[in-house]
């Protein structure tokens, strides 16, 4: 169960190998947390993770396999097998996305069909299955993890930014559609992220931390907030963006 | 006793207080600090027997019961599952004004309870801090009031309850004849089954007024100096102490000691005057959508400076009113609105005597943290008496703090190992966020109490969300 301070007890996390969920996971852990279950791709390279995590306090750490291109049955069995075998789960962290290669995914339909697969369809699939488990059980957050990126598509990375629109923008419905039954979805929109997916790549303004990241979020899941911007200061650069005109917006150095 | 339905005299109860919901209706519900809402579905059976009822066919999450929400935390609270307000079980089976012995259904309150008694020369032998409490939530959280270090806490006045068990089956539970039936649902926050009614001894008064001997003390050890020599003599004793307040002025406080007064005592023109009454007022009403940080450190700093500076360095045989000696936040409805949309917690905590340094340590890093506790009261406590009952021979300090403060966090996850290393314990009742692994070290009957609760829920069908939060026992459904 969540506290009356926004700390949770157990945790789920699609895409257990994003650096920010896995620094999200670390500051729960040290407050209250003690089911941690993440699901990659790749659980096998999570052991050293799960070792770290139980000897922080975590009673019970799973590495399960979650491939988000796979169908929704499998997401639901999936899902369902977590939530039968560890009883509640007082917070999903959806995480799970691919950044692509711009230059090479608006040019190649399979590519592009990839990430959009990954970040949105492969996520919605699995966020479902979450959803109807969390509105049984009367609690629980989701936490959907977008970027500012989702907010106006930009010309260097369009592909990723639909995807992430997508996923931005079916987060914020089911927000809506769970308020009234204990459930919260809360979205939150990091800026450039220095993280082993953003390395090469050239800094944005206002580039943040997966820790600053992770903290903002867990102020938000406390809270009970709709959307998390990381920086804050985020969210008024865009509310300045979105209005900006078209041929100029394409025109910035974003 | 008399018979059923043979109301006496005095002001009729006032009817239940309305919910606005249909029979099973999900319903959204929080305790009174407003924190971590879940969703259940609410049903009001009329009597025992639908209680019996609900509790044969328990759904997949179980159930428990409910009464006026004013537990702080989440102990009437079942997501996902089923939650029963008692709230229209609260018939007057009997009272005898011979013998001051009244049955009364679970759903009844407090304040109800001392306007109907009252009148008749009665009253309740144990007044928490709010007058809206039902009798049935008095006896899971077994709450103690300003006579504990004399008199003990509410079940040690109960002489009988009625326990409708999982399964349905109702059974009588009487301190002599199922003395560990009755020692785990005292205190036992619900989870041993469903009370449906309550027989209590009630207390002999005189009159309608509390006569109140009032001291300021400078300092902690002063206050505590003055309640070991004094406490004895007063049937209730508690201390207003100031939190915020550093350095030589630690912990002044305010020490408001009294008893019921003798007719004897009042003013010959108070004697002749009006029949007993409980009638306290309720003037104000806190408005909804107040935002938080209203009641910040240096709002609630003014506040004690105001509040010790008013009150007389020492004053005896005050004459007050029952309800503004016992409940003076009562007169403010939903004042928990105060404290905006994130809503408060109330941390209690006791510690034995002899563990003083852990009491004074508290207080000095409650001052040291400035942190916003608000209404701080101290008191003594005398012989605990269920198995979960939260008061042992000690010191009890209970404040209100905004939960809106992410810092609070680690700041009272370090007063409660500090409680626990010194022998004490939290507040169940008042819980909304104690780490789990320190349940067992505060409450050393634990264990004892699992195999009595599991013995009369084997099937795990009385769930709460603070049982879940705090692997408590009982809610093995999920």
């Amino acid at each position: 169960m969540k506290d009356a301070l926004g700390s949770v007890e157990s945790v789920l996390v699609l895409g257990g190998g994003s650096e920010i969920a896995l620094a999200t996971v670390r500051a729960l852990v040290a407050r209250r947390t003690r089911t941690v279950v993440l699901a990659a791709r790749r659980p096998g390279e999570l052991e050293s993770v799960a070792g770290e995590l139980r000897a922080a306090g975590a009673t019970t750490v799973e590495t399960v396999a979650f491939d988000a291109q796979d169908d929704a049955e499998a997401h639901g069995r999936l899902v369902d097998d977590v939530f039968d075998r560890h009883g509640d789960i007082d917070l999903v962290l959806v995480a799970a996305g691919v950044l692509g290669e711009q230059s090479r995914d608006e040019h190649d339909g399979a590519a592009a069909r990839a990430v959009v697969g990954t970040n949105f369809l492969g996520l919605v699939s699995a966020i479902v299955p979450c959803a109807e488990r969390m509105r049984g059980q009367g609690h629980g957050t989701l936490c959907v993890l977008s970027t500012v990126a989702g907010e106006r598509p930009r010309r260097s990375n369009f592909v990723y930014g639909s995807s992430k629109a997508g996923l931005d923008a079916f987060a914020q419905g089911l927000g809506d559609s769970l308020v009234g039954t204990g459930v919260n979805v809360v979205v939150v929109r990091p800026g450039f992220v220095r993280t082993r997916m953003t390395e090469g790549l050239d800094p944005a303004p206002f580039a943040t931390t997966p820790e600053k990241v992770a903290e903002a979020a867990l102020e938000g899941i406390a809270k009970g907030s709709h959307t998390v911007w990381a920086p804050p200061v985020l969210r008024y650069v865009m509310s300045v963006l979105r209005h900006v005109p078209r041929p100029v917006f394409r025109r910035l150095p974003l | 006793m008399r018979g059923n339905g043979s109301r006496p005299g005095g002001a009729i109860p006032r009817a239940a207080p309305d919910l606005g919901v249909a029979d099973g209706e999900p319903t959204l519900l929080t305790g009174w600090g407003r924190t971590a809402p879940t969703l259940a579905s609410l049903h009001r059976p009329a009597d025992a027997e639908q209680v019996a009822e609900l509790l044969a066919q328990p759904g997949a999450r179980g159930l428990v019961a409910r009464g006026l929400g004013r537990s702080y935390g989440d102990a009437a609270q079942n997501a996902g599952g089923r939650v029963l307000s008692l709230l229209d079980v609260r018939g007057v089976r009997g009272f005898d004004p011979k013998s001051g012995l009244i049955a009364v259904g679970a759903g009844f309150s407090i304040g109800d309870l001392a306007r109907l008694v009252l009148p008749h020369g009665w009253f309740p032998p144990v007044l928490p801090g709010t007058s809206h409490v039902t009798v049935g939530g008095a006896i899971a959280a077994d709450v103690h009031g300003k006579n504990h270090h004399r008199e003990g806490s509410f079940c040690h006045h109960v002489r009988a309850f009625e326990l409708v068990s999982p399964g349905g089956e109702q059974r009588t539970v009487t301190p002599e004849g199922t003395p560990e039936v009755f020692a785990a649902t005292a205190g036992g926050m619900g989870l041993t089954g469903v009370v449906v009614e309550a027989t209590l001894q009630l207390v002999a008064v005189e009159t309608d007024r509390v006569r109140v001997d009032t001291e300021r003390a400078r300092n902690l050890d002063d206050v505590m100096e003055r309640m070991e020599r004094g406490d004895e003599d007063y049937r209730y004793s508690v201390a207003w102490i100031d939190c915020l307040a550093r350095g030589s002025a630690l912990g002044r406080s305010v020490l408001m000691r009294g008893d019921h007064a003798t007719r004897a005592e009042l003013s010959g023109g108070e004697r002749s005057g009006a029949a007993l009454g409980f009638s306290p007022p309720r003037v104000l009403s806190a408005p909804p959508g107040v935002p938080s940080g209203l009641l910040s450190t240096p709002a609630l700093r003014a506040f004690n400076e105001v509040y010790f500076r008013r009150s007389p360095r020492r004053e005896q045989g005050r004459l007050e009113a029952l309800h503004s000696y016992f409940h003076p936040l009562d007169i403010v409805g939903d004042w928990n609105r105060l404290y905006g949309p994130r809503g408060l917690l109330q941390y209690q905590l006791v510690v034995p005597f002899g563990a003083e340094d852990a009491l004074r340590q508290v207080v000095e890093r409650l001052a040291g943290e400035r942190a916003p506790a608000f209404l701080a009261v101290l008191k003594r406590f005398g012989d605990g008496r269920g198995m979960l009952s939260f008061p042992i021979p000690g010191w009890t300090l209970t404040m209100d703090l905004p939960a809106g403060r992410t810092e609070l966090a680690p700041f009272l996850d370090g007063l409660d190992e500090l409680v626990a290393g010194a022998g004490g314990r939290l507040y169940l009742a008042k819980d909304s966020r104690l780490r789990p692994e320190l349940l067992e070290a505060m409450y050393p009957e634990l264990g004892r109490w699992r195999e009595v609760q599991a013995g009369l829920d084997p099937e795990g069908v009385l769930c709460s969300d603070l049982g879940r939060r705090l692997g408590l026992g009982g809610g093995s459904r999920r």
